[in-house]
């Protein structure tokens, strides 16, 4: 693949990923307010917040380290972009992926939130580095579980670790979520998924209520805005991974049919993510520690057990 | 530029500071986010940090030892940033101006792009403040 290529990847990557990021936005704070009996905000409205935010004065706080305060959000940017460009490249061509792209996914999916704790404890606030130091453990959390449920549909495809491979041995053999193993899996999947994007049962780190935007409160202007905008990719990014991984319902070389059929599911993903914002409360840190370790992680270790069984 | 005022205008986010309220303009400024007027169709939102407003809404009358921390928390805004005085004791001190622990009215100490008078206002007054103040600043754009 030529230097050109790459390049054409990672722009229509990051615009891919922003479009439907800002579009995820949305419709999370419009389904939002529709169950709270408002009447939400406009289909535009995640664009004025951004635009509005790289007009905004940037102001590095004293006592911060300033080259990694401004970088920070840089890193998860760059990362959900280059992610977002891998899972364009699987999309179109999913013969045509590197082995092992599928770790390096998983490598990538982490650096967003390292970003937010780089930035967090750059910024010289206490607020702040205790959402750093939430952030911190909010990642060890899921991390285990998540890494447990992402083994069980390479077990099933027979042991591949390239991404565009697990699409065509699903689309010829059917789903991995049609087992009782990808099943248990997938529910995982989507509660990892959960606190990847750190929403509500697992915001702690940013806690608005209570520690008042805990990584972001020294942020403003555009590193903020580059900070929202990479969140808002995010819910592009991990609901995709997990169809791919789980349904591979992305391939529309089979059928155009297909292409709808992802997009109604990565809607229902969104809405299962938003209802679930909605209906529950704040955990503390460390019961979401005691949640994943005790409750999530066997059931994780039973799904691979099941995968290796074949069921 | 023009395409910023406009992002700004349709998104603004709103930190609170209480200098010294009886939190009456308070509870009225929650019932802001209440269906029944929901002033997130405008796109207009509180938020937690200083860093992240684009305007701050004062209440109370801010008393002597308000007044040091109001100073201190509105020179940590990015600009622009607007200060928009709610309820009567923002707006000139009302009954406590004569007070022994009053030092300064808000637009003696900072710049006051709004007054919404009432006590409380009412969140129509609050509404229609917020759209004067945004009618102003693209007025004030285009001479």
């Amino acid at each position: 693949m030529g230097a050109i290529e790459g390049i054409g990847y990672l722009a229509g990557g990051f615009v891919v990923a922003a479009v439907v990021g800002m579009f995820a936005h949305w419709f999370d704070r419009k389904i939002t307010a529709r169950v709270q009996w408002r009447v939400g905000p406009p289909l535009f409205q995640p664009v004025y917040d951004f635009v509005k935010l790289l007009a905004k004065e940037v102001i590095v706080p004293e006592g911060a380290s300033r080259f990694l305060f401004l970088s920070a959000p840089l890193f998860g940017l760059a990362a959900t972009t280059v992610i977002s460009a891998l899972f364009l490249r699987t999309v179109i061509f999913p013969g045509e992926t590197f082995v092992g792209d599928l770790i390096v996914v998983i490598y990538l999916l982490t650096i967003p939130s390292q970003a937010i704790i780089l930035g967090s404890f750059a910024s010289a606030n206490p607020l702040a580095s205790l959402g750093g130091s939430r952030e911190m453990k909010l990642l060890m959390s899921y991390e285990l579980p998540f890494l447990l449920v992402v083994l069980v549909p390479v077990i099933k495809t027979g042991g591949t670790i390239r991404l565009g491979e697990i699409i065509q041995y699903q689309a010829a053999h059917g789903s991995v979520i049609a087992s009782i193993s990808g099943v248990i899996a997938f529910v995982i999947a989507l509660i990892c998924m959960q606190a990847k994007l750190a929403k509500v049962p697992f915001d702690a780190p940013e806690a608005e209520t209570e520690i008042m935007g805990g990584a972001y409160i020294e942020y403003s202007g555009v590193a903020l805005g580059l900070f929202k905008l990479t969140q808002w990719m995010m819910m592009y990014v991990v609901p995709l991974f997990l169809m791919i991984l789980f349904i591979g319902a992305v391939n529309w070389r089979q059928s155009w049919f297909n292409l709808v059929f992802a997009v109604l599911i990565y809607i229902g993903i969104l809405l299962f993510i938003t209802l679930v914002r909605n209906t529950n409360a704040r955990l503390r840190i460390d019961q979401i520690m005691k949640f994943f370790w005790v409750m999530v992680t066997p059931f994780a270790v039973l799904a691979v057990i099941l995968a290796f069984l074949g069921l | 530029m023009s395409l910023k005022i406009k992002a700004l205008t349709k998104s603004i986010w709103v930190f609170h500071l209480a200098a010294s309220p009886c939190n009456n303009c308070d509870i009225e400024i929650l019932d802001l986010l209440t269906p029944r007027w929901d002033i997130e169709r405008f796109g207009i939102q509180l938020v937690g940090s200083i860093r992240h407003a684009d305007a701050i809404l004062v209440t109370g009358s801010m008393n002597r030892k308000a007044h040091e921390r109001l100073k201190r928390v509105i020179s940590q805004a990015p600009q622009p940033c607007f200060v928009i005085a709610l309820g009567n004791c923002a707006c000139s001190m009302e009954m406590f101006g004569n007070s022994y622990n009053q030092m300064h009215c808000l637009d003696e100490v900072t710049k006051v792009h709004a007054y919404i008078a009432g006590c409380p206002p009412k969140p129509e007054a609050m509404i229609q403040g917020v759209i004067a103040l945004i009618q102003a600043q693209l007025a004030a754009l285009k001479k």
